[in-house]
């Protein structure tokens, strides 16, 4: 290389290969090296390290926190959720007790309403056979008066015990 | 600027030296462009392997920062 | 030299990476108090703010510059465990370290004005360097013999098994040199590009607003790389770690 033997202040070529520098700047440069090593070493690295440590830390006992909270929360939930089914059960009894009330006093209101119906059927049915009684009766009178009616004008003498008769075994026959 | 040969000789050496730069460029470009196709392919492999392209990137590079070096040894250092 | 500039246009896009002194301008010694010295010592500041001053609160619920702090811490973590395991969780201050001071410094680089430090070949060298030293003996040290099993591929047929060691020696070899020039190459070259812009917007006159624009656009990417970068050198450092405990493939 050229450079060697131009040296100085000089710009002439490469000042990385000005060879003269080179004690120099090694010997700088290792200063400098050693100086941040041990500043890194000594004070930065520990501190950062304990920093990230502690931070760690507080990370994992809030995360714990968390999750107890969470569990809390979830236990809360359940109880509501019990409380929930348990007032939805207590309204279903209480609607099937009314439901089933009602329903027997509707039972006991049929009940006597049939009766009812039942008695003046049987009323009216009554009056109905008497009715149709002296219905019959009536025409059994009818029917023997015409019948010795027409056994007089006939030229008979009308029996009145044998008309009857024949009347009664007419009217069931 | 009267004929001086070895002057003449040092530019035209120093400027093909820095075609080797761009020939960095191109195996520099080569190594990004498969490391992008491949990451587009697989996407979730991608992010563990940037450590290799940038190694892969500075073996590529520093080849062409060696024809860098001669042309400028040649322009000011011969 | 490409400062004889031509056209007008003077663009000095490695300026800004110029170590000198912060007194005088003698010589630089190893002791020498440098603008890299300044910005180191900011990053310890930035870091001492973040980690320390802002998660003072010791809050359960942090303020806001304290989750930023535990959510560095929290990634990081997260990270370490992922791929290394439970047993890389003892590495996990030194790896934390390094991403630490890798974010910091990208950021305080993006200051304008500012000196960035990770862009620095020989800043990143000792870093990776450091991270490959310590691997290779952790991994001695854990497995005895055992960690060499990372370069004999068991699952391959036992023909191609030398062949492969070959390969993974230079492989396991070649480790420390990307994973520092990736780093410092990344930085470096955002910081150029943008000065690049940064010139042209000097030169255009009136038609400056579309340098400009780029330049916004590019500070935009450059602060999306910071971040990745550090990831990147981070988890890179899980993966060595990871091999180191668990050699066998």
């Amino acid at each position: 290389m050229a450079t060697e033997t131009t040296g100085g202040t000089e710009a002439a070529g490469m000042p990385q290969l000005e060879f003269s520098t080179f004690p120099n700047q090694i010997f700088w440069l290792v200063i400098a090296l050693l100086a941040i090593y041990f500043i890194l070493s000594r004070i930065a690295m520990p501190r950062i390290a304990a920093v990230l440590a502690e931070r760690q830390g507080t990370i994992t006992n809030d995360l714990a926190a968390a999750e107890e909270l969470k569990l809390k929360a979830v236990e809360a939930e359940e109880a509501y959720e019990k409380a929930l089914a348990d007032a939805r059960a207590e309204a279903h009894q209480i609607v099937a007790e009314a439901k089933a009330e009602i329903q027997a006093e509707l039972d006991v209101e049929i009940q006597k309403a049939d009766a009812e119906i039942a008695a003046k059927t049987a009323e009216s049915e009554k009056a109905i056979a008497a009715i149709r009684e002296s219905a019959a009766e009536s025409v059994k009178e009818v029917a023997k008066d015409t019948a010795k009616e027409l056994v007089a004008v006939l030229g008979g003498k009308a029996d009145a015990r044998t008309v009857t008769a024949a009347v009664n075994a007419r009217m069931k026959g | 600027m009267e004929g001086d040969i070895a002057q003449m000789g040092q530019f035209i050496g120093a400027g093909l030296a820095a075609i080797g730069s761009g020939a960095a460029a191109i195996g520099v470009g080569h190594v990004a462009g498969n490391f992008l196709a491949g990451a587009l392919r697989n996407p979730s492999a991608a992010a563990g392997q940037t450590a290799t392209l940038f190694i892969g990137i500075a073996f590529a590079e520093a080849l062409g920062i060696f024809a860098f070096l001669v042309a400028l040894l040649l322009m000011f250092a011969v | 030299m490409a400062d004889e500039a031509k056209g007008g246009i003077e663009i000095h896009p490695m300026d800004q990476f110029i170590v000198e002194p912060l007194f005088g301008d003698g010589a630089i010694h190893w002791y020498t108090p440098t603008n890299v010295t300044l910005w180191l010592f900011f990053a310890v500041v930035a870091v001492t703010l973040l980690m320390v001053v802002g998660t003072r609160g010791r809050a359960i619920v942090p303020s806001r510059s304290q989750s930023v702090g535990e959510m560095a811490y929290g990634f990081v973590y997260k990270m370490v465990e992922d791929v290394t395991g439970k047993e890389g969780l003892k590495y996990f201050p030194y790896i934390f370290t390094l991403f630490l001071y890798i974010l910091l410094a990208n950021f305080l680089g993006l200051i304008p004005g500012s000196f960035t430090t990770t862009s620095h070949i020989a800043v990143t060298a000792v870093l990776a360097g450091a991270v490959f030293v310590t691997v290779t003996v952790l991994g001695f040290v854990k497995n005895g013999a055992g960690f060499l099993s990372l370069f004999w591929v068991s699952s391959a047929p036992l023909v191609l098994r030398p062949i492969l060691a070959i390969i993974e020696l230079i492989s396991y070899f070649v480790r420390p040199v990307s994973h520092s020039i990736r780093l410092a190459g990344n930085v470096m070259a955002g910081h150029a590009v943008l000065k690049v812009f940064a010139g042209f917007a000097a030169s255009l006159g009136v038609f400056s607003f579309i340098p400009i624009f780029g330049i916004v656009a590019i500070y935009a990417l450059e602060v999306l790389v910071s971040a990745i970068q550090a990831y990147v050198f981070t988890i890179l450092t899980c993966v060595y770690l990871k091999d180191a405990l668990h050699p066998h493939h």
